[in-house]
């Protein structure tokens, strides 16, 4: 249990008195096994009350202390002190407005997420008595990778897409989309479609690739949005080469 | 939005983002040098108007073509080409996933299929322009 003065240089903004967001220099006592969430809960806690931040579970679960760590967005309590060396910059996520200090405005993603119906649609109406949908383990694999989001938002603020493109969906949200098309006791891509098939959707994207070397649950978002791709050209051309047939 | 002050949004430049991560810049790599396929495609689009003209055109062109500065430009057009096309290749099991049984194909699979498929198609090039 080694201890070392770790300097963090946190992103401080205030909306009731402050213009713009300035950096503030914490030196703080650290754990060798802490990670950058431990070192702002002992700010917090020993040094400076003011410090806001969000975060519950600790365990990379569920996805409320994203944050920029030394300019790349991480999960604060993944991101292992020893890592690091020298000052340790701690910003908000990129790509999303300030609320305070490192706590962001996330309106935006969870009305994307609403937009693209991240839950089950069944095919047909089916009574309790009549029992469960049953689905086999290949049909498990074909979407299980992108249950495992946590909606902790990485991919937005790794996305220079989103940044430079704020309507666009974006990854997780169509990642979310993707995993309900893909389940057998689905039934709703036609309505997702109108959504992540649009200009706003998949084809904002241009396949950076940031998405999925960020993501802390390994979901590969990029992959999910090139599959969409895929699917939607295939309609498309269902669409008007073979007319009447059904998707 | 709020009842604590205005939030305060961070402007994106949009240009230059990509010198911010390594990540940025390998995918614009990726993307630039397409303008390399390009200007095959154009050195092709020549070689056949120079054809159409006759020998003597097409003569003067082969010249032009194997001169140092001929070399060195096709030189570069193939190592840009072929970094293009490696790091396509390089992400389609992404976005081609195949899934057999209750397995994934692994990654390298896809990738070597699509190596194999430039293999088999470059034998068919150069068997077409009598090489063999």
């Amino acid at each position: 249990m080694s201890e070392r003065i770790v300097e963090l240089e946190v992103l401080r903004f205030n909306p009731e008195t402050d213009s713009e967001p300035r950096f503030q220099r914490y030196s703080v006592p650290c754990m060798n096994e802490w990670v950058v969430l431990d070192a702002l809960n002992h700010v917090k806690e020993a040094i400076d009350p003011t410090l806001s931040y969000r975060w519950s579970c600790h365990m990379a679960v569920c996805g409320s202390c994203g944050m920029m760590i030394n300019g790349e967005p991480k999960l604060a309590c993944k991101a292992f002190l020893r890592e690091y060396e020298g000052v340790i910059r701690v910003e908000p996520l990129a790509h999303f407005p300030i609320q305070r200090d490192l706590v962001t405005v996330i309106d935006d993603f969870v009305t994307k997420l609403k937009r693209v119906k991240p839950y089950l649609i069944p095919k047909e109406d089916k009574l309790v008595e009549a029992g469960e949908f049953k689905q086999s383990p290949a049909e498990l694999k074909r979407y299980k990778q992108y249950t495992l989001c946590i909606n902790c938002m990485l991919c937005y603020a790794a996305c220079p897409e989103y940044g430079l493109v704020p309507k666009f969906i974006g990854p997780a949200a169509i990642s979310l989309a993707h995993r309900y098309n893909e389940d057998s006791r689905d039934g709703g891509r036609e309505e997702r479609q109108q959504e992540i098939a649009s200009n706003e959707g998949v084809w904002e994207c241009s396949f950076v690739g940031a998405c999925s070397e960020v993501c802390p649950e390994h979901v590969d978002p990029a992959g999910a949005l090139q599959q969409v791709k895929i699917k939607s050209t295939v309609d498309w051309y269902q669409e008007h080469l073979l007319p009447g047939s059904k998707k | 939005m709020s009842a604590h002050g205005k939030p305060y949004v961070r402007e994106v430049s949009r240009y230059g983002w990509f010198f911010r991560s390594p990540r940025y810049l390998r995918y614009m790599a990726r993307e630039v040098t397409c303008v390399f396929i390009g200007l095959h495609a154009l050195l092709l689009i020549v070689a056949l108007m120079r054809l159409s003209d006759g020998r003597e055109a097409w003569e003067g062109f082969l010249v032009n073509l194997t001169s140092p500065a001929g070399v060195v430009l096709q030189l570069l057009i193939l190592a840009f080409a072929v970094y293009h096309s490696t790091s396509w290749f390089n992400v389609t099991p992404k976005a081609m996933p195949v899934l057999i049984g209750e397995n994934f194909l692994p990654g390298a699979v896809i990738i070597g299929a699509h190596y194999a498929g430039w293999v088999v198609a470059s034998v068919a090039v150069l068997f077409l322009a009598g090489v063999f």
